[in-house]
């Protein structure tokens, strides 16, 4: 019996150009792949990316909606970094998200009537404590029951979207909304101030950036950044270096919860205004996504994101205007992401064929 | 300063927008919250847009548009790209329609089963689903063995309420042992939970399952189970052929049609549509033949009835779980009292879920 050998060997020197480089090609792949899948569909390929990159930010409305769409992203994937950058793969920040927005919109409830400048700063608060807490939960249960954290934040997801649906449906509903699933709109200083007349870019922007730059002081300026990066790449190497394991891991849950926590409390205060059921879009799943696309790095993740966000505003260009159907935008997602990793794949791995031999059964 | 600059900025954006648009033909908008192959909700509105397209009028849709912060950009868009009428198919797009609608006051907007109309361009419309559920109780009455009625039900707010109560009077009137037990299934398509709430009643004894949820779960469920089943929506029959009695349509086509043709030509009024059997909006699927032509006949008359308004589904006595009177003896409840119907009638098993 003949058989190819492929041996697979891994690259000792891959240069940090490259590296940063490849989602740039696996984006470029995508589009590639998108003008193909539109092609077989039917549709003229040009102008079907037209509709779906560009018409969507050709004006201050769809630039706006793109960093409105982007901005949870954002924040989000900063959060995951710290966790994917040390080993920890917290898969539940969706869940921590609506915990946030629970926790968050809760606080706007009981100051529902109330007018302050106070109201919002404590609303945002909240929402991060929220989340922390949330997050607290897989951390301590792998720290201390050696549980495995991805299926423990994965199921909370549930637990979280459960716990918001009883609360709108019931003790948390409108008195005057006939029953209907949803809370009351919040009032006018629970909400984040809209930046410019007629869009709804709101100042939850300017939290997401200040959390790009404190993430980038935390990881690149300080020990605990260093710590994080160590544990990353070797985790026998940070036990022998003395590193706190177990006080890393909360650490960096906690920061991944807050984040996601404001994500969720930025966009009932933003551009939702109360709680319901579908406070968010699955933004906690898809900042996996752009978590990755930007390295893991803040400034990739800041272009990550709006690449991905574009990639909903674009799937709803297209099926307006070439009645493309909506589910493409999360192909293009999916392409993306394979793309990415079967670069990373051959960036990082040697494949060498040693030719046909002959197996020895 | 530079908001002012901006503002001008904007205005002229949008100024080039509709210059371009000005000379533009007529197309009406459609926004979808689930896919249009749900054979349920999504479904039916989409073969209204059919039918609107067939009257020689240009439509676009955007299907399972999430209710969160995405509805209001999606309706936006259709405004801004030229749509001149824009339906929106789902309670949870109520604020963002009525909010877009205040920017666009030459769009005309119609928004399903809401109650805010803010603005002079925004209307609203919705069916007496209950003039079906009626139908249903008077069958399910008839048909049952085990006198127990199963009823999987989506969210508790007044239009599924006025269909649990619907049913059961009408059941009553048939069979005064009848007991109508409910599943909150808290959703409004969700295969896997629906199959479950029909199994769980099934398993309580129920031999009659109907939804007030848009899957063909419960449908096969029953047919698998060998009990009785009502289809939702649309006619669900070849989903369950042996199980299915009828089913509930919502045929929103004549409206669809009547109130794009009235935006075309400019006599479009802002209303508040609540049109039943009456007007064709709700309309009844083929009667299975298996529950015998004599209840065939009856039906079919109060069908009659019920559309002339010689019989109203809510027609007094009728009392709540406690015995309290809720509708005197030969009166029928009003369309306030319908509209905001919070409370069960005798004979419902639970309570609302609060």
């Amino acid at each position: 019996m003949e058989a190819l050998l492929i041996k697979v060997e891994k690259r000792n020197d891959v240069s940090p150009s490259i590296y940063f480089l490849t989602p740039v090609l696996a984006i470029f792949l995508t589009l590639i792949g998108g003008a193909i899948i539109f092609y077989v569909l039917g549709f003229n390929p040009i102008e079907a990316l037209k509709f779906f990159f560009i018409t969507p930010i050709s004006d201050l409305y769809g630039l706006s909606e793109l960093l409105v769409k982007a901005t949870p992203l954002c924040l989000i994937a900063i959060g995951l970094s710290f966790c994917f950058k040390s080993n920890n793969w917290n898969i539940g920040a969706e869940g921590q998200l609506i915990f946030g927005g629970i926790v968050g919109g809760g606080v706007a409830l009981l100051f529902y009537g109330h007018e302050g400048f106070y109201v919002l700063p404590i609303i945002i608060l909240s929402g991060a404590i929220g989340g922390m807490i949330f997050a607290m939960i897989p951390a301590i249960l792998k720290t201390y029951f050696n549980t495995n954290e991805i299926l423990v934040s994965l199921m909370l997801v549930y637990v979280a979207k459960l716990l918001l649906d009883y609360l709108v449906v019931g003790p948390w509903s409108n008195p005057e909304g006939f029953n209907f699933p949803e809370t009351r709109q919040f009032s006018e200083s629970a909400r984040m101030p809209i930046l410019f007349d007629g869009l709804r870019i709101h100042a939850g922007i300017f939290i997401t950036l200040a959390t790009v730059f404190l993430s980038w002081l935390i990881l690149y300026k300080t020990y605990l950044g260093f710590q994080i990066k160590v544990s990353g790449l070797s985790l026998k190497t940070a036990k022998y270096a003395g590193y706190k394991g177990k006080t890393m891991i909360i650490i960096v849950f906690v920061i991944s919860g807050a984040c996601a926590g404001l994500a969720g409390v930025g966009e009932i205060t933003g551009p939702i205004g109360q709680l319901h059921r579908n406070i968010s879009p699955d933004y906690g799943f898809t900042a996996i996504i752009v978590a990755f696309l930007g390295r893991l790095n803040p400034v990739g993740i800041i272009f990550a994101s709006l690449v991905v966000a574009l990639t909903y505003l674009g799937a709803e260009t297209a099926q307006i205007f070439l009645q493309v159907p909506k589910y493409t935008g999360q192909v293009f997602q999916g392409m993306i992401l394979f793309f990415l990793l079967g670069s990373d794949y051959l960036l990082f791995f040697k494949i060498k064929f040693l030719g046909l031999r002959k197996n020895e059964l | 300063m530079y908001k002012y600059f901006l503002r001008y900025v904007i205005s002229v954006l949008f100024l080039l927008g509709i210059s371009g648009q000005a000379n533009a033909e007529f197309k009406v908008g459609f926004v979808y919250v689930g896919p249009t192959g749900d054979h349920g909700w999504t479904y039916q509105h989409d073969e209204g847009r059919k039918a609107v397209e067939a009257a020689g009028i240009k439509t676009t849709y955007v299907e399972s548009v999430p209710e969160g912060a995405d509805a209001e950009r999606v309706i936006r868009q259709l405004a801004q790209s030229g749509h001149d009428l824009i339906f929106t198919t789902s309670f949870g797009y109520m604020d963002p329609t009525n909010k877009v609608a205040k920017d666009f006051p030459n769009v005309k907007f119609e928004h399903a089963t809401g109650y805010k109309r803010e603005h002079s361009n925004v209307s609203t419309y919705s069916a007496r689903f209950y003039e079906g559920r009626t139908l249903l109780g008077h069958m399910a009455g008839k048909m049952t063995k085990t006198n127990v009625i199963g009823y999987i039900a989506s969210f508790p707010i007044p239009e599924v309420i006025r269909g649990i109560n619907a049913m059961t009077l009408a059941a009553q009137k048939v069979n005064p042992d009848i007991k109508t037990k409910i599943v909150w299934v808290f959703t409004w398509y969700d295969p896997g939970k629906e199959s479950e709430a029909a199994q769980a009643l099934i398993d309580q004894g129920a031999d009659i399952i109907m939804q007030h949820t848009d899957s063909t779960a419960p449908v096969q469920v029953a047919e698998k189970a060998g009990v009785w089943s009502f289809g939702q929506a649309s006619d669900m029959q070849r989903f369950a052929p042996k199980s299915i009695l009828t089913s509930i349509i919502d045929d929103w086509a004549p409206y669809y049609v009547e109130r794009s043709i009235a935006a075309r030509d400019g006599t479009w009024k802002q209303q508040d549509t609540w049109h039943g059997l009456k007007e064709g909006m709700v309309a009844m699927a083929p009667y299975n033949s298996a529950m015998g032509s004599d209840l065939v006949k009856e039906v079919e008359q109060l069908q009659k009835d019920l559309a002339s308004g010689k019989t109203h589904s809510f027609t007094g006595p009728i009392y709540d779980q406690k015995g309290n009177i809720l509708v005197a003896a030969g009166s029928v409840a009003d369309d306030g009292m319908l509209a905001g119907m919070n409370v069960y009638v005798k004979g419902v098993e639970g309570d609302i879920p609060q």
